[in-house]
């Protein structure tokens, strides 16, 4: 059986800051959720309080049936966290900090080898070395396998892949997939948006608040404005020029090209667009109507918190 | 036409650690002011090459000028006229921002008048003049990037090196980021930058991918999708940077 959980206003401060403001979400079971937001959103303290790792200053949480503040015992046997930081250790080998792990959690490597296997296999040809000589990939891959050893119920990952490369991030995805296949419920952050694409659910996160929480299908369908996508040969002006066009709502260097949000008809967009940039010397000037992705709707979101 | 000056120039690196070669004959220039994209995997052997390039490093074989100088031979004079932002924080989270800046200003024998002008005038473009002394440690991530590679010209360098500047950046303080470092390509100053994030890789003028020591590939974005027939930089990358590990 798999685990869903709920979360009720809960809030934290650290003196002066206020790092979760009333939040309140729930989480189905075998969900595969994830948490996208900036450093400083409140991701880390929200897992560090459904981990009974911190207490909140108020709200409920519950994780299944156990209460986080009751049942702590409980939950931590049900659960795998794999922390933000990598806290594995350095100087023991792959295999002896697999082991350790079991031992903690009385069991065995070779009694939840299946589970694992997945993951393991791939750093396994290694495992006689010590993990503070591994790559980021391989402690990654080191520290998913430690908090799988114990055959969790839920699986709460912060953060892990920041700092890793495009390829590693889509082989740590891959994997994440196939752990919820086996029935296993995943709470994950993450401050990379395209991300979010790959979740079932996410919430939208920024200074201990959620901005939004749907399916990322939903979120992007639930986008206010249109956005036409604009290339030329200079770049740099051309964010400037975009930017005090009638019209433009707001407009963000994209990769190759710009995205500026609008509320008008785009057909009549893009005219005023090529009007207005007509005599400015711009060469190979491109106007596109784009769809949106995540990071479009965050970052329209986050402006308007701002507003607020 | 005038030559475009090289500012950096790399021939033939090579570093090993024992019997592994971290850089396997690296050879490649970047000019003068252009933002130079230095992207590969996790252990693809960036971080030790730019190590080298600045200073910190000895190559096992090689020969790299920067800035033009020898930097083999002479690495501390290189390390007047580069900037340097690393992938750990390297600022004071228990100083204020006023007094990093002093620190850092003084640690390139900057004169107290003239730390104080460049302070105020980063601090002001930053619209952070009414943090100045507030700790470090109070300040979000994205800021204190953004104050970081403010220090990092302080001394007005003519290269700085970024190493992953924006890893864990709010959507928007990531693109304010980047503003900041055109303006410096455009005053001249060189740019050399390494990020995970692809979109940012269509913001440099060049790039170089490596992978298991090598580079793999070098060009502006634009050619180098046409020659892979990717899309976007996420495809090149994906294409190029095989998983390496081990």
């Amino acid at each position: 059986m798999s685990i869903g959980i709920q979360i009720e206003n809960i809030r934290k401060s650290y003196s002066d800051v206020e790092a979760l403001k009333d939040i309140s979400l729930e989480v189905k079971p075998n969900e595969l959720f994830g948490f996208i937001g900036p450093d400083g959103a409140g991701k880390t303290t929200l897992f560090r309080i459904l981990t009974s790792l911190i207490l909140p200053d108020s709200g409920k949480a519950h994780v299944g049936d156990f209460d986080v503040l009751k049942d702590y015992k409980k939950i931590r046997q049900i659960t795998g966290y794999m922390p933000g930081r990598f806290s594995l250790y350095f100087d023991l080998t792959v295999e002896e900090n697999l082991r350790f792990y079991a031992k903690l959690f009385n069991t065995s490597l070779e009694e939840n080898y299946d589970l694992i296997e997945d993951v393991y296999k791939q750093i396994e040809p290694f495992k006689k070395r010590r993990a503070g000589a591994l790559s980021g990939g391989m402690k990654q891959k080191l520290a998913l396998s430690c908090a799988l050893i114990h055959r969790p119920q839920l699986l709460i990952l912060d953060e892990p892949t920041t700092g890793v490369d495009a390829v590693s991030r889509k082989e740590f995805w891959d994997l994440l997939k196939k752990m919820q296949q086996k029935g296993i419920t995943i709470l994950v952050s993450t401050p990379y948006m395209d991300e979010a694409a790959i979740c079932d659910r996410v919430a939208l996160m920024q200074t201990g608040s959620i901005l939004t929480i749907d399916s990322p299908e939903n979120i992007v369908e639930h986008f206010q404005w249109k956005i036409l996508s604009v290339k030329s040969n200079q770049m740099y002006p051309l964010l400037k020029d975009l930017g005090e066009i009638e019209g433009a709502e707001q407009v963000y260097r994209f990769g190759e090209s710009i995205h500026l949000f609008t509320q008008n008809d785009t057909g009549r967009m893009k005219e005023n667009i090529l009007t207005s940039l007509s005599g400015k010397g711009y060469q190979n000037l491109d106007v596109e109507v784009q769809k949106p992705v995540i990071e479009d709707c965050f970052l329209a979101l986050m402006d308007k918190s701002e507003e607020a | 036409m005038t030559q475009v000056e090289r500012i950096i120039e790399v021939e033939n690196l090579v570093k090993k650690f024992g019997d592994f070669v971290a850089n396997d004959h690296l050879t490649f220039h970047v000019n003068k002011g252009e933002i130079f994209g230095f992207l590969g995997a996790n252990g693809a052997g960036k971080t030790t090459a730019i190590k080298i390039l600045t200073g910190l490093s000895h190559p096992t074989s090689g020969k790299v000028t920067v800035a033009g100088i020898d930097v083999s031979h002479y690495p501390e004079k290189v390390k007047k006229r580069i900037g340097y932002m690393s992938q750990a924080f390297s600022m004071y989270n228990d100083m204020t921002v006023k007094e990093n800046f002093r620190f850092y200003g003084g640690v390139y024998g900057l004169s107290a008048k003239v730390i104080r002008e460049r302070t105020d005038y980063y601090l002001k473009k930053l619209n952070m003049e009414s943090y100045k002394d507030m700790l470090l440690k109070n300040i979000p991530l994205g800021w204190k990037q953004k104050l970081a590679f403010s220090v990092a010209n302080l001394h007005e360098p003519d290269i700085v090196f970024l190493d992953e500047p924006t890893g864990g950046v709010d959507p928007i303080t990531r693109r304010q980021f980047w503003e900041l470092i055109y303006e410096a390509s455009n005053k001249g100053t060189t740019v050399f930058v390494t990020t995970h994030y692809m979109d940012e890789a269509e913001y440099c003028n060049r790039i170089c991918i490596m992978s298991e020591g090598e580079i793999k590939a070098m060009d502006t974005p634009a050619a180098m999708k046409k020659s892979y027939g990717a899309q976007n930089m996420n495809e090149v990358f994906l294409k190029i940077a095989r998983n390496v590990e081990g």
